[in-house]
């Protein structure tokens, strides 16, 4: 009785089914990317964390804040400016210098008046924009949005951003973009509406606002690299990384003496498990 | 059971407290001479991993609540702060996420050991029910837990779990407001789930504690389903399990250790780093992995209301198994045909909990195009199927089963089989 009710569930089911329609949003998976992170043991290449901050400061930061983030993080060990000389962030001088190109805003403690000052080590990264309302202003209605933990917020991570900025093409001939928008196959979206073509053919992929940021050259490296698209793009993908997880290299340290304490420690209570029980039947 | 007491307090301190307040004496019947059943095996860890868990939970979720602010303007920031810039803050936050899933996983392995078992049989009806009580407060708190953060899926997650309450005629519109303090999830929300999720754990140690004299007045339930009998069938509490279940423990540990050192954020959604934004909905708001498969049958119902209550009647089959199973016999090792539907009943289970992170629409088998859609088995119908399997297994299976079903001869003793060298049944 049971079967037979499984049987008619089952073959209601296959009748029902095909009525729905299909939700849209495509994507192409992020592009297969190796990273010196990865695994248990992988490092951050601190070079590479360099060279990334530099795309970011010099490209991205015209747009996108990093909130979460302030000068002093990146004197931090494991930081892309860590100099074990500095023991406190804060002091170290190559930050100092970085944060004081900027101004920011503060209030005079005597006056009262809101006034500029050279940013700290201490200070968070400014935002380019006042607020969210002016940053989309600014970028034909889609607010850039922060980079912090943007590694952390997408699936695939730090391969996901590497595709985004390496994924632009030329939309295929039948896809109609407007003015602020951008194909990108790594991009979800739904094409659908915009697609002439064959209505099984839809581009894979969606539209996005952000206009290509990088091209060659668009950085000088002080170290020499070659500053190719996929270099730069590459790069700041790592720094992202960083900036999501900056106590990942740490994490997994410890979790490396951890897994030798616990495996050691779970030997030695089998040992004794079987000791204890070794007159038991059971 | 929990027969006479051997305890002799040795000092005159002990002495002196033993006739005022016997709290040695109970730590002692109950951890150190407790007879246990001998033949215990592996899921019977479980126990000892939960309360590990409780307590990891609560110790890491306090000193989360020292730097956390709950405010729906902060309480994002405040997190990755305490990733950031806390000593160890990110050890501790990683710990008590990973710590819920872990937490989850091992009382549905837990509940499944008594489902094999007849564990919830008689005279274990109240104990079994205590430990309803306590997955239920599980699922309360890591629910609000999940909101704390203030991402898009914490954000919308309470959003679509709230608004269920709101299918309930006449009340439910009442219920949600109370709930959210306010007209939609906001700042009040947050702060009154902090609160509770505050609150919660402790309850659910107050519950553990009654679960486990229940436990302690009826005695463990054991592999073979037969009540102890003799001396012979029992070894002292400690040291036989506690060494036993230190070693289950840490073993979990390790598999713990291996998602919060290297893999923090694998049982988490990436959407959950995206700060709240009311006005953006994400392309699919998944619960976490231990909602998936109540998810699922909530979604297999086309009515809202129907949907709400068959998921809340999921869990209250739970609550009247005691009365459901027919059978005589507690273990299915000596129920083969039980065993079966036994084992059907998980892979629905998970099955539903497949169907759970899927979409409804999506196709599990496709057989065909037409113009309006690819045909075949999809999600949805597929969470029916084993949604209808998932409650008959309750509501005719084992009924029925008990009163037909022909079980194997089961062993007089529990030491009579072990003592016999019968190791051909180690299920
Ligand atoms: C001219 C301004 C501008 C610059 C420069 C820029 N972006 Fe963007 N970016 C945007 C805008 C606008 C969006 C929002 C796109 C949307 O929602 O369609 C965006 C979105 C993104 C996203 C999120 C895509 C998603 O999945 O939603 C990432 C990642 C990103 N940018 C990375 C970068 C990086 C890395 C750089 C520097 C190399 C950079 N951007 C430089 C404007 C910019
Ligand atoms: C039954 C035990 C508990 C469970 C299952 C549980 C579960 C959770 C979950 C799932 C989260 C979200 C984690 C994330 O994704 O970030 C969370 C967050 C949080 N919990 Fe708990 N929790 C428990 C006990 C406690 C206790 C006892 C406290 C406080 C005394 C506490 C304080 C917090 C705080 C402050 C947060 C927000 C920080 C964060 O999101 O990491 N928890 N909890």
């Amino acid at each position: 009785m049971l079967r037979k009710g499984i049987v008619l569930a089952a073959a209601l089911g296959l009748a029902l089914a095909g009525a729905s329609a299909q939700a849209a949003t495509t994507h192409k998976e992020p592009k297969d990317v190796h990273w010196s992170f990865e695994g248990p043991f992988g490092k951050f290449d601190q070079a590479q964390l360099q060279r990334g901050y530099k795309v970011y400061r010099e490209v991205c930061a015209t747009c996108h804040s990093m909130n979460l983030v302030s000068f002093r993080n990146l004197a931090q060990p494991g930081g892309p400016f860590y100099d074990p000389k500095y023991k406190n962030p804060n002091e170290s001088p190559y930050v100092k210098a970085l944060a004081k190109d900027y101004q920011v805003d503060d209030i005079d403690s005597e006056t009262g008046d809101p006034v500029k000052r050279p940013a700290t080590a201490a200070d968070h990264f400014p935002s380019p924009y006042a607020n969210t309302a002016a940053a989309a202003a600014g970028n034909g209605g889609a607010a850039p949005p922060d980079l912090s933990v943007m590694a952390k917020a997408r699936e695939g991570g730090p391969a996901y951003i590497y595709s985004i900025l390496t994924g632009y093409e030329a939309p295929p001939a039948g896809l109609k973009a407007g003015p602020t928008q951008h194909y990108n196959p790594y991009m979800s979206g739904d094409l659908g509406s915009y697609w002439s073509g064959d209505k099984h053919k839809t581009p894979e992929g969606g539209f996005i606002a952000m206009p290509p940021p990088l091209t060659a050259d668009k950085v000088t490296y002080d170290d020499g690299t070659k500053a190719t698209v996929e270099q730069e793009a590459k790069d700041v993908a790592a720094f992202l990384m960083w900036a999501a997880e900056p106590k990942m290299v740490e994490r997994k340290q410890v979790g490396f003496a951890v897994m030798i304490y616990l495996i050691a420690f779970a030997g030695l209570l089998y040992a004794s498990y079987r000791r204890v029980w070794r007159n038991q039947s059971h | 059971m929990s027969g006479h007491s051997t305890y002799e307090p040795k000092t005159a301190f002990t002495r002196w407290l033993d006739t005022r307040l016997p709290i040695v004496r109970l730590g002692y019947d109950s951890f150190v001479d407790y007879p246990t059943p001998r033949n215990l095996n592996y899921w019977w860890t479980f126990g000892g991993i939960l309360s590990l868990c409780l307590g990891l939970q609560i110790v890491s979720g306090v000193v989360l609540a020292m730097h956390y602010d709950p405010s729906a303007g902060h309480a994002f920031a405040s997190v990755e702060s305490i990733m950031r810039d806390v000593n160890y803050g990110w050890l501790i936050r990683y710990l008590h996420a990973n710590g819920a899933s872990m937490f989850l996983l091992a009382v549905y392995i837990h509940i499944f050991r008594g489902l094999y078992y007849g564990s919830y049989k008689a005279p274990r009806e109240v104990l079994w029910i205590l430990g309803c009580v306590i997955y239920l407060l599980m699922m309360a708190t890591a629910f609000m837990g999940y909101v704390l953060p203030w991402g898009q899926m914490s954000f919308h997650g309470a959003v679509v779990i709230t608004n269920l309450l709101g299918a309930f005629p006449v009340v439910g519109d009442a219920i949600t407001t109370w709930l959210w303090g306010g007209f939609a999830v906001d700042n009040p929300t947050l702060n009154r789930f902090f609160s509770l999720h505050y609150l919660l754990p402790f309850m659910i140690a107050g519950v553990v504690v009654l679960h486990i004299w229940a436990l302690h007045v009826t005695g463990q339930n054991n592999p073979t389903g037969v009540d102890p009998k003799s001396k012979a069938d029992t070894v002292p509490f400690t040291p036989y399990a506690t060494v036993k279940d230190g070693f289950g423990m840490v073993l979990f540990l390790i598999l713990f250790a291996a998602f919060v050192f290297f893999n923090p954020n694998a049982m988490g959604h990436a959407d959950n780093y995206i700060p709240a934004n009311p006005l953006v909905t994400p392309a699919h708001i998944v619960p976490e992995w231990y909602f998936l498969p109540f998810y699922a049958i909530l979604r297999a119902v086309p009515d809202k209301l129907g949907g709400v209550l068959l998921m809340f009647g999921a869990i209250g089959m739970l609550f009247i198994l005691p009365w459901l199973d027919t059978s005589k016999v507690r273990s299915m090792r000596y129920r083969p045909t039980a065993r079966l539907f036994f084992f059907i009943f998980l892979a629905a289970c998970l099955v539903l909990g497949w169907c759970g992170g899927n979409l409804p629409d999506d196709m599990v088998i496709k057989v065909g195009e037409t113009d309006a859609g690819p045909i075949g088995l999809n999600f949805v119908w597929l969470s029916r199927i084993a949604t209808f399997y998932y409650f008959a297994y309750f509501l005719v299976i084992l009924p029925v089963l008990g009163l037909r079903e022909k079980p194997l001869p089961v062993p007089e003793s529990i030491s009579s089989p072990v003592l016999a060298g019968d190791h051909s049944k180690k299920d």
